[in-house]
């Protein structure tokens, strides 16, 4: 373009404006325009002049839901994307949305999780109602596309995500490209869908230059460690706490992060890479009669099979995916059958690894066919056992180790076997921190109830010794349980000693398998009931951590039931009651 | 009250209101396995210790877990006897309510639980009583359990001591009623509830009592603070006579403390009985010593008064006359193995239980070998002072049932040395307290190992009592057995030499602190010494006083330790 071309209709210059550059550039040479240009482009990049002033043609939004902050960690990836191609973003998320902000909505990106069976996670439980609900607005103008995460081992696979496409669609609004659902290894999937949104966003949005309200959360992480450029943290001790009678070996596992400037806050989960067993991975490559020092690329690097299979691939959860593109791959119709029935893969892929599943069906496969049937390992996240302000620059861990003996065969789970097992003291762990601002402690005068059977107690650590640094003034009841009394009581010692101090004011205890009955958590929060609901009542906190499959749902039932009772209330007001907490946030899950 | 300060325990007592202290608290806190420590003293007047595995102790901490707490408790039965619906009732309760499962027969006639959860003791003591059996005053600083020589053979002579034992058991026992508060669920006493005999602090240490009945001294009579001695008239008994002063406890290395056999107290009526046992007992709560636990035994108290002094107040306080006593003579310490027939034709079978452990190993199934018998058997069971098991009174007809069942389960079948017979060993390691090195664990072993040396000098059939404790209190009185070990540390142990066979002479240390090897060096050349010079008949023990290997112990707080 040349200068007698520019006019105030191609480009965002006044009249005067381009006048005066006119009359600026007339006398330059050739040299001075040059430095001149770099100079503005200078100034333009480092935002810190007011040279321009112009107003933002459309704006993005992007929200989430997240339970274990993947989600999250999404939404702010796609968000930093998208402000590096200047569009104008605001990242928030579901929990923290005000829900008639949606009609003025025009471009909206959603990245959300699906919890076990199919529920939406905590942060989005609101809008996910709001959107199925009569006060839904019509939503002609919004152009949207959802990103979901999920594990394709459960029923409900992303369900959450297909929810709000659904409902998105039926209020009228118009998909900028397909939903996209994400299973665990989700990062290819997660660019892929992130590249053609912006990349058709890029061009509907007009590049603005000012960005984002201070209302909204800033798009940095804080520390530079993350899921993909990890902490290695120094394994300082991983003993066993449960006793020579327990079924269960529990690990208390203890890293350190000197040095590495990471923080974290009670509640926050610690993401765990792992390595898989050597042994297992020599046993499958035998099974398939692949040869260990074979090349494969990963990552654009040449590697052995042997090592992408130790470091790279998820080798012991085991998903449909896998079953059936290994049945093709070794082409058994057996296999190929089974895999169509949705029942039926279910049902086999239930108690099985991908070791059982290669140990049924040991046929000579291809490096290839073995990759593309695996999916890239993951990071598993633990809920962190320890507080800073009690360790410093340590972080602990509660590990159940996953072992069992299925098909004649023992198991071990991934993760847990590495750590318990494989590492052994002062190696290296490749951790990052996932903060989850769904399960924080309250106000130090707040009075706390926390339920955490199993491995559930670890977060309850955290709180407490949080609140003892603290001296907050709140009291603490924590409900544990687990198989025997004898093995299994998780930090027995140092519950005593915050008991004896006074920073744990309430313990109440179940242990399952000390009597003939079944006595779990649940039945002692209906015992003490009359005391739960006024702790409630009195502006108790409560929390939740440990399985969700049963005991979350059990407990949830328990309360509505102590509610009922001791409220004197009906079963929908005891259930509008624990609503009502929920959004408050006193009532917070951390479940798995 | 003076101002001197009292011993820690005596505290406990005063303010317990007559031992129930926070038991029933401690039971309800459910955080711990333990009881609240000034409880722990209490509960022994109830019969259980709180113990913890010691094996696994470092191993628990860490793993952020508590010591296992576990209990130990002990039966009070009289004597010994117990029916065979008891003890079919005991071997249920080992097996449904103790970590262990199986039964421990003691020193004392009794049997014990070890590894019983804090959740189980108030159904476990229920259930003792549902079978009309109780631990009220098994420990403590009490009467504990009444010992009486299980003879079935002069079957009325037998009968009518046991009767005593019995009657001293229940006229002796506390008169709280907080067992029946805590444990039975009974109603709780409002009055003012008063312990006529003991007063609120009971007696200085625990008291022991042994009924024997001559020529047999299994009871070991004179190691126990009173003992009975029959005296019998033409197989009738006519009375007794009573010994003071007994007991076996000391610590390591103080010299002020000792091992002692009783005094002569003199002869008494059969009707004066209870009387004199009340007033030593009040006498022994008067004049004993409550500032340190470590002299407050009967025997201390005794040995400050003197003899004279002590049975002329006891005579002060019972009005009893009590004579010289009439000349006894014992023969025997040991249990008589095998079959032995009753003056009333009744037959009687007593079998060795290694280490009075009542349990199945493979081969060797004695736990369910005597519920299998108990199922059968239409007499009784007596359990020995040496740890063994009598099934008594059987009449001719069932005798080949019970041998059978006793050969089918390997009770009974396996050649016992002499050595062997004779042979007790406390619990020690891993759960009591108080052992510095083990015991029962040990003792099988080591006891092959001295078999071993007898054999190479040509003396396997010698009897000789060989006990061992892994701690110097002396459970199964070592310092009255003619080889004693008592445990110093892991692995170590001193050795006492020189008792007499029959429990009139107690022992004296020859070796501190020995090993294995080095015990088993000096006993490989008395052995020696024994084989070549002993005169016919002679005892092990004796021998060693005769040539003047060991040099006999007569007052023990004169000559114990020189």
């Amino acid at each position: 373009m040349s200068l007698d071309q520019l006019n105030s209709l191609s480009s965002p210059l006044s009249t005067q404006q381009i006048d005066s550059l006119k009359q600026l550039t007339a006398s330059m040479s050739a040299i001075e325009l040059s430095w001149v240009s770099g100079y503005l482009a200078g100034i333009s990049q480092g935002g810190t002049v007011n040279a321009v002033n112009t107003a933002p043609a459309g704006k993005l939004t992007v929200l989430y839901g997240s339970q274990t902050g993947n989600a999250k960690g999404v939404a702010n990836e796609v968000a930093a994307k998208a402000k590096e191609l200047g569009l104008n973003v605001e990242l928030s998320s579901m929990g923290s949305y005000k829900t008639k902000q949606l009609k003025t909505e025009t471009h909206l990106l959603v990245v959300v999780s699906t919890n076990g069976e199919g529920e939406p996670p905590d942060d989005a439980i609101l809008l996910h109602e709001f959107l199925a609900g009569k006060r839904a607005p019509k939503l002609a103008d919004l152009k949207y596309s959802v990103l979901g995460l999920g594990d394709s081992s459960y029923e409900f696979f992303c369900q959450t995500a297909i929810d709000f496409d659904e409902r998105l669609a039926a209020l009228g609004a118009s998909p900028i490209v397909p939903r996209k659902d994400c299973d665990v290894d989700y990062d290819d999937d997660v660019n892929e869908w992130t590249d053609k949104a912006l990349g058709i966003l890029e061009q509907t949005l007009t590049a603005a230059v000012a960005v984002s309200p201070s209302s909204v959360e800033p798009v940095i992480s804080t520390s530079q460690y993350t899921k993909k450029n990890p902490f290695k943290a120094t394994l300082l001790a991983n003993p066993k706490i449960t006793g020579r009678g327990a079924n269960k070996d529990v690990r208390h596992i203890e890293l350190s992060l000197e040095d590495s400037g990471i923080t974290y806050q009670p509640g926050d989960a610690l993401g765990v890479w792992f390595d898989n067993d050597p042994a297992l991975v020599d046993e499958l490559l035998t099974h398939l009669a692949i040869e260990p020092q074979e090349s494969v690329s990963v990552n654009e690097h040449a590697i052995t099979i042997k090592a992408a299979l130790i470091e790279h691939y998820e080798l012991t959860q085991l998903h449909p995916g896998f079953v059936t593109e290994y049945a093709q791959a070794i082409n058994s119709s057996v296999l190929i059958e089974l895999a169509q029935s949705k029942e039926l893969l279910r049902e086999y892929i239930a108690d099985r690894q991908i070791i059982d599943v290669i140990r049924e069906y040991p046929v000579a496969i291809s490096s290839a066919q073995l990759l593309k049937a695996l999916r890239k390992l993951t990071p598993r996240l633990y809920s962190i056992a320890s507080a800073m302000s009690e360790v410093e620059d340590e972080v602990h861990l509660t590990v159940a180790v996953v072992e069992y003996d299925a098909f004649g065969q023992p198991h071990q789970g991934g993760a847990s076997s590495y750590l318990a097992h494989r590492l052994i003291e002062d190696s290296q762990v490749r951790v990052f921190v996932e903060h989850n601002d769904n399960f924080r402690l309250p106000a130090p005068e707040q009075n706390v109830i926390m339920i955490g059977p199993g491995t559930g107690i670890a977060p309850f650590r955290s709180f407490l010794q949080q609140r003892d640094n603290d001296e907050a003034a709140g009291e603490n009841w924590l409900f544990f349980g687990n198989q025997h009394f004898t093995d299994d009581f998780l930090y027995q010692t140092e519950l005593q000693d915050f008991k004896e101090r006074g920073v744990l004011n309430r313990i109440d205890l179940a242990f399952s398998r000390d009597q003939s009955d079944k006595i779990y958590v649940q039945h002692r929060i209906v015992e003490q009931g009359e005391t739960v609901y006024q702790w409630l009542e009195n502006g108790a906190s409560l929390y939740i951590c440990g399985d969700g499959s049963q005991m979350a749902k059990d407990v949830h039932q328990a309360l509505l039931t102590v509610i009922q009772t001791h409220g004197n209330k009906t079963a929908e007001q005891a259930t509008e009651y624990l609503i009502n907490l929920r959004d408050t946030k006193r009532y917070q899950k951390d479940v798995y | 009250m003076t101002d001197v300060k009292l011993a820690a325990n005596e505290y406990i007592k005063a303010d317990s209101n007559l031992l129930r202290g926070t038991i029933e608290e401690g039971l309800q806190n459910n955080i711990t396995g333990a009881l609240y420590v000034d409880d722990t003293q209490l509960s022994k007047f109830h019969g259980f210790y709180q113990q913890d595995d010691r094996d696994l102790r470092a191993e628990r901490q860490a793993q952020k877990l508590e010591p296992l707490h576990s209990f130990m408790l002990r039966a009070r039965v009289p004597g010994g006897v117990c029916t065979p619906e008891q003890w079919l009732d005991i071997d249920k309760i080992a097996g449904s309510l103790t970590m262990n499962q199986n039964i421990r027969l003691t020193t004392r006639q009794t049997f014990q639980y070890h590894g019983i959860l804090k959740r189980n003791l108030k159904p476990l003591i229920q259930a003792l009583d549902t079978s009309s059996l109780d631990s009220i005053a098994a420990c403590g600083d009490v009467n504990r359990n009444v010992m009486c020589n299980p003879n079935p053979v002069e079957s009325e002579l037998h009968q009518e001591a046991y009767q005593w034992s019995i009657k001293l058991s229940e006229q002796l026992l506390p008169r709280t009623n907080a067992y029946a508060e805590i444990w039975l669920d009974g109603e709780k006493v409002t009055t003012n509830e008063t312990e006529p005999m003991y007063g609120k602090t009971y007696l200085p240490r625990k008291f022991k009592i042994a009924v024997a009945v001559p020529p047999h001294n299994d009871v070991d009579v004179y190691t126990n603070c009173l003992g009975f001695i029959a005296v019998s008239d033409n197989g009738k008994l006519v009375g007794f006579n009573v010994t003071v002063g007994g007991g076996m406890g000391a610590t390591h290395g103080d010299k002020e403390t000792f091992p002692r056999l009783a005094d002569e107290l003199g002869f008494i009526a059969l009707e004066d009985t209870i009387e004199v046992a009340k007033a030593v007992i009040t006498t022994q709560r008067d004049w004993g010593n409550r500032v340190d636990r470590k002299f407050a035994r009967l025997k201390y108290t005794v040995q400050k008064h003197g003899i004279d002094a002590f049975r002329a107040e006891v005579a002060k306080r019972s009005g009893v006359d009590i004579q010289p006593p009439k000349d006894i003579t014992f023969t025997t310490r040991g249990d008589r193995f095998g079959w032995v027939k009753g003056t009333d034709d009744k037959w009687h079978l007593t079998l060795y239980i290694e280490c009075g452990r009542i349990k199945d190993v493979p081969g060797k199934e004695i736990q369910t070998g005597f519920r299998e018998i108990a199922k059968v058997h239409k007499g009784d069971f007596r359990m020995t002072s040496n740890q063994n098991m009598i099934v008594a009174n059987v009449a001719e007809a069932d005798k080949d049932q019970i041998e059978a069942l006793a050969r089918q389960y390997g009770i009974l079948g396996e050649r016992l040395t002499p050595l062997r017979k004779h042979s007790i060993a406390c619990v020690s390691l891993p759960t009591c307290a108080l052992g510095m090195a083990e015991a029962e664990r040990y003792f099988p072993e080591f006891t092959d190992k001295v078999d071993e040396l007898l054999v190479k000098h040509g003396v396997g059939d010698q009897p000789i009592v060989m006990r061992m404790t892994g701690c110097p209190n002396g459970c199964a009185r070592p310092y009255a057995a003619e080889i004693g070990l008592v445990g110093k540390g892991p692995g170590r142990y001193n050795l006492y030499l020189g008792a007499a066979f029959d429990g009139t002479r107690i022992s004296k240390m020859v070796l501190e602190n020995g090993n294995e090897t080095e015990i088993l060096a000096d006993l490989d050349q008395r052995f020696e010494r024994f084989a070549a010079q002993r005169t016919s008949g002679e005892y092990f023990g004796d021998f060693l006083v005769r040539t003047n290997e060991v040099k006999a112990v007569i007052t023990s707080a004169g000559d114990f330790h020189d």
